[in-house]
């Protein structure tokens, strides 16, 4: 029974425990047994926490088994994988940095507060590229993570360790953090669904801040019911996150729908052309037309600022990035210099070096660059006003639109270590992402086939707080493409 | 746009990251190429455009003053590198 | 050569809200170290600012009281620079929209009035404290520092003037009128040697109206230390002037134990503060009509109330500003004035022996242990000639040891005058009885031996004669 546990979606699994067909520590031991079976490749987790999963677990079968269930522990027992840049409270949190290795926060993220309540069990903190800041989760201080379809091939990032976790049968489904497309990206490249919701939807608060004003946690999960599920979890109004929206809750899961007929939706000339690879294109170009046969209306539109969007991004969020990562520095937590210093300045200057890893490094460069005197006009206020450029092109869209489509991802999972080496080839892979960040949209992304046996993902965007549109699309969407392929890793006989 | 070394090493000094001679100069090369890419946004007329810094237009969030319970004094240096008793201790500043 | 001297300051005043600007730990003086810290004032990874409505309102008070116009829509911003007392290492600040801009401050100086322009008033942070461990105690030769949060993130208004100042004396007094406001307004503490109300300097010298060199000043922690480092710093700018040498453009550290300033060495800061706008936090736009509570909520400020005190109830101008200048005080006097005095004698009390015992005793005014119905009751007694003046100020002193009244202490002491010419006249005649020498001088027109007798006849009442009552059956007794 527990064998098959994995790879049951995580609605299922709900199921199973809540009808005491399974109880909650059976699910954390299947998991934590398939983890066993299949990490030593995949290396989908930075830390694992499989004694407090254990008690946690324990602790909801006790509940359940006198009635104590609450209406809250929707999910009582279903296992999850937490990106590890949510603070988890006494529990080691790293963002996959050097300077964060022993980092234990005092206080947990509202988001990981959140899945808590609904009675999950947190497997442990997927890995990540270090503070979120990459494509490809190799610029982890802990090693890359192997995509579960390949494990040559990258799973993506920033939020590769979620993605792989969730592919791999690690994690029913999992939390991860998009900033460019940190969600998107290895969701497309590892065959799961990933969702982006509104800016301000889902609190920010013990989200370790990469590029504030573009970050936003979500859900990544085997499916678009179960994104619904944990999406109707995580979000809502939360006091401590300024930026948070004040929206009653919402039942995505109850209203989700796919009944789209009568919808409309743009094909973004500028994210479905140049630049993206002609197997990604075709499976994404096959995908609308399944679209049009559910009785979506789709045609091709152009968004001209978009070509800008890349330029903008990789000014702003690193601007935002060497400001919020000034605080690592020594002095109240996390790593710190063994070196002799002679004053504080030394070891500022030693301990961040030591601390943070290349990727890092260059875009606090290059972020502090682009805010120094004399440049701050030419790059960071202009990026800021192409942002608004975006957001006008957008809003014109919506006046047409109840959607916009595009592939996720310029190309299907690469080598691990083809783009190391070249950072603006690596910038390249959020291309068709990165404009959502900016202008603070919802997105997702499911998978719509494959190409040289490797997943592609579709991405669908909505206006501000249209989660419930986006969901019931990418629901029927997934119905009419029926893709239930599984990776190799799977299946463990089939890999070497 | 051309990055020089000495802007390399300004920007080093306002971030406080030591950078070896190596470093510098790659990073200097890779900071070339991004500016390099992100011309074409200055290409863009962008006149009478506000800057967007915020991606929604919330205004006027606030708490209400009152004072809550603090950490415990133990948890705050809990994670220090270098403290003592419950200050953080650092090498000296001038 | 025509020197001018040019000064502006820039005043951070801590505000006396019960929790810190983004945070709900206690803004509370001192305490052990870092006891009043959270993950958001610590900085710790993840954490996000929310904004003490409280601290907006009293930076708006505080604007509208300077008469500054409000900000439609204004933005926090962040400062970044790396110090160790910042736990972010970037200060959540206002920078090119400040809440308010755009006042003005009137003070009266002796014969003329200064008006000084104030171009901001803005909501920022505080940061924390570094202890410098070494030999010196001091931040040159210490050997390490300790980081205290405690005052972290407690809110700031940080008020900027124009250059608008002529001299030391009109930057003390500007100081004053300043801290008095905030007091009025009751939004700060106002403590200089807490560190609650702290002020920086500019100060430049113009040669034959030739604008000079601006230097700054740091470090000046009383309203003394203030003036005396201007002071010291407008002689040494004018003697570098004088000998035809530059002013360097510089911060300069005002040492208050040697009397000097010396420049700031900042050997590895670089200054480049990279502002931009803070995205944690939204902006804010006041609305008209909490703007116009606000501007409700204003109380009569330091100089209307001065001007107030001398039309109302006659105060000569230095009193007054005295009186005024600390809003306890005037408030003491205006109920003091509520017993039916005469407020110019209430006023001359107060501002004389009853600030000096104060002083003293080193006790506020707040906790003044004669209840200014007391002092209305003393000046009573002196103008009923119950008391002369001179005993009233033993009673006073005696009231504000024992807390007991002036009438209480009066009729217990039996200090009463004797007012009753009979019983007067009996020690008068046994006076002139007992020193025939004086009594015949006085008779052949000395005048000292008035005196004299004088002194033996407020022997002999142990002081209580009526001063006048006496001298005047003296002379009618012994007229030549
Ligand atoms: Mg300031
Ligand atoms: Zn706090």
């Amino acid at each position: 029974m527990s064998a098959d546990i994995p790879y049951k979606d995580a609605l299922s699994i709900a199921a199973l425990i809540r009808e005491r067909e399974i109880s909650a520590l059976e699910a954390t031991e299947a998991f934590l047994a398939r983890i066993e079976e299949v990490e030593p490749r995949v290396h989908a987790y930075i830390n694992l926490a499989a004694e407090r999963a254990r008690d946690s677990a324990a602790g909801i079968d006790r509940m359940l088994q006198k009635g104590q269930a609450l209406l809250q522990h929707r999910y009582a027992g279903v296992p999850i994988a937490i990106k590890d840049v949510l603070s988890t409270k006494g529990f080691t949190t790293t963002c996959g940095s050097r300077i964060l290795e022993n980092f234990v926060p005092v206080y947990d993220a509202t988001a990981v507060e959140r899945v808590s309540e609904a009675g999950t069990v947190m497997l442990g903190k997927a890995n990540m590229d270090e503070f979120a800041m990459g494509s490809s989760t190799e610029n982890s201080y802990f090693g890359p993570t192997s995509n579960p379809w390949d494990l040559e091939r990258v799973p993506g990032g920033s939020s590769g360790g979620s993605a792989a976790a969730v592919a791999a049968g690690e994690a029913p489904w999992a939390l991860g953090s998009d900033t460019g497309g940190s969600i998107r990206q290895p969701a497309a490249l590892c065959g799961i669904v990933g969702m982006k919701p509104t800016y301000g939807l889902v609190s920010r608060y013990g989200l370790v801040a990469f590029a504030s004003s573009l970050d936003q946690v979500g859900p990544m999960t085997l499916n678009v019911p179960d994104c619904a599920a944990l999406l109707g979890v995580i979000a809502g109004h939360d006091p401590r996150d300024s930026t948070s929206i004040q929206q009653p809750p919402m039942d995505y899961l109850g209203s989700l729908s796919s009944e789209v007929r009568g919808m409309k939706a743009g094909v973004v000339r500028e994210l479905s052309s140049e630049g993206i690879e002609p197997g990604v294109l075709d499976s994404f170009k096959r995908a609308v037309e399944v679209l049009e046969g559910l009785g979506v209306s789709c045609e091709e539109v152009s968004l001209p600022s978009f070509s800008y969007g890349l330029s903008a991004y990789y000014l702003i969020a690193p601007a935002e990035a060497s400001s919020n990562l000034a605080r690592f520095d020594g002095v109240r937590y996390g790593f710190r210099t063994d070196a002799e210093v002679d004053d504080i300045w030394e070891m500022y200057d030693r301990t961040r070096a030591e601390g943070f890893g290349p990727e890092v490094k260059r875009r606090i460069m290059l972020g502090t660059y682009a805010l120094s005197a004399g440049y701050y006009d030419a790059y960071y206020a202009q990026a800021q006003k192409i942002r608004t450029l975006i957001v006008r092109d957008y809003g014109r869209a919506w006046e047409s639109y109840d959607v916009l489509v595009s592939p996720t991802s310029p190309s299907v999972a690469f080598r691990l270590g083809e783009k190391t080496a070249d950072p603006l080839s690596m910038y390249l892979s959020d291309i068709c992402t990165i404009p959502v960040n900016l202008a603070g949209i919802p997105a997702l992304s499911l998978p719509c086939g494959l190409s040289e046996g490797l997943p592609v993902g579709f991405q669908v965007m909505g206006p501000p707080l249209a989660e419930q549109k986006l969901l019931d699309i990418a629901y029927a969407l997934e119905q009419a493409l029926g893709f239930d392929a599984l990776p190799p890793v799977a299946s463990a006989g089939e890999v070497a | 746009m051309a990055v020089s070394i000495e802007d390399v090493e300004h920007v080093a000094k306002l971030a406080r990251l030591h950078l070896t001679g190596e470093e510098k100069e790659t990073i200097r090369r890779q900071l070339s190429d991004v500016l390099e890419h992100a011309r074409v946004i200055s290409e863009v007329d962008t006149s009478g455009v506000p800057p967007t810094s915020h991606a929604l237009p919330l205004v006027n969030v606030y708490r209400e003053d009152e004072a809550r319970p603090s950490l415990d004094p133990d948890e705050v240096v809990s994670n220090a590198a270098w403290a003592v008793e419950h200050s953080f201790k650092v090498p000296r500043i001038l | 050569m025509g020197f001018e001297t040019v000064i502006g300051l820039e005043i951070h005043a801590e505000l006396a809200t019960e929790s810190k600007m983004f945070c709900g730990c206690s803004t509370d003086f001192g305490g052990e170290p870092n006891s009043r810290t959270c993950p958001v004032c610590l900085g710790h990874p993840g954490v996000l600012p929310v904004a003490n409505r409280e601290a907006v309102a009293s930076t708006i008070l505080l604007g509208l009281a300077l008469r500054c116009a409000v900000t439609p829509r204004s933005v926090f911003h962040r400062k970044n620079y790396f110090y160790p007392d910042m736990p972010k290492n970037f200060q959540i600040s206002q920078y090119d929209v400040p809440l308010t801009s755009g006042g003005t401050l009137s003070m009266d100086m002796e014969g003329y009035t200064r008006e000084v322009g104030i171009t901001r008033v803005h909501l920022e942070e505080d940061t924390g404290k570094s202890i410098h461990i070494g030999e010196s105690g001091r931040i040159h030769g210490a050997d390490f520092s300790l980081e205290d949060f405690n005052r972290a993130g407690i809110p700031l208004a940080e008020i900027v003037t124009e250059p608008d100042m002529r001299s030391p004396e009109e930057a003390r007094v500007f100081m004053q009128l300043l801290r008095a406001t905030l007091e009025y307004l009751g939004i700060s503490d106002c403590k200089m040697e807490e560190g609650s109300l702290r002020c920086d300097a500019n100060i430049s010298v113009s040669v034959d109206g030739r604008p000079g060199t601006k230097v700054e000043i740091k470090n000046m922690n009383s309203f003394r230390s203030l003036f005396r480092a201007l002071s010291f710093e407008e002689e040494r700018q004018r003697t570098e002037l004088g000998l035809g040498h530059e002013v360097v453009q510089e911060t300069r550290h005002w040492d208050d134990a040697a009397g000097v300033t010396h420049p700031l060495r900042s050997k590895e800061e670089a200054f480049d503060y990279r502002y931009f706008p803070e995205p944690d936090l939204v902006p804010i736009e006041p609305d008209l009509e909490w703007v116009e509570e606000l501007r409700g909520r204003l109380p009569e400020l330091p100089r209307a109330r001065r001007n107030r005190f001398e039309a109302e109830y006659g105060l000569p101008g230095e009193i007054s500003a005295m009186l005024t200048g600390e809003k306890a005080l005037a408030d003491y006097f205006e109920e003091a004035v509520a017993s039916g005095q005469d407020p110019v004698a209430l006023a001359k009390w107060i501002a004389g022996d009853l600030v000096a015992l104060l002083n003293e005793a080193v006790v506020p005014i707040q906790a003044c242990p004669v209840h200014p119905r007391g002092l209305g009751e003393l000046v009573a007694l002196v103008a009923q000639r119950i008391i002369s003046g001179k005993m009233a100020k033993d009673v006073l002193r005696e009231a504000f040891e024992t807390g007991k009244g002036p009438e209480r202490i009066v009729r217990e002491k039996g200090l009463a005058q004797i007012e009753d010419e009979g019983e007067l006249e009996a020690v008068v005649d046994r006076v002139i009885e007992e020193n025939p020498d004086a009594a015949s001088d006085m008779r052949e027109g000395k005048e000292q031996a008035l005196k004299f007798l004088m002194g033996r006849v407020m022997k002999a009442t142990r002081g209580k004669a009526n001063p006048e009552l006496a001298t005047s059956l003296i002379r009618k007794k012994l007229s030549p």
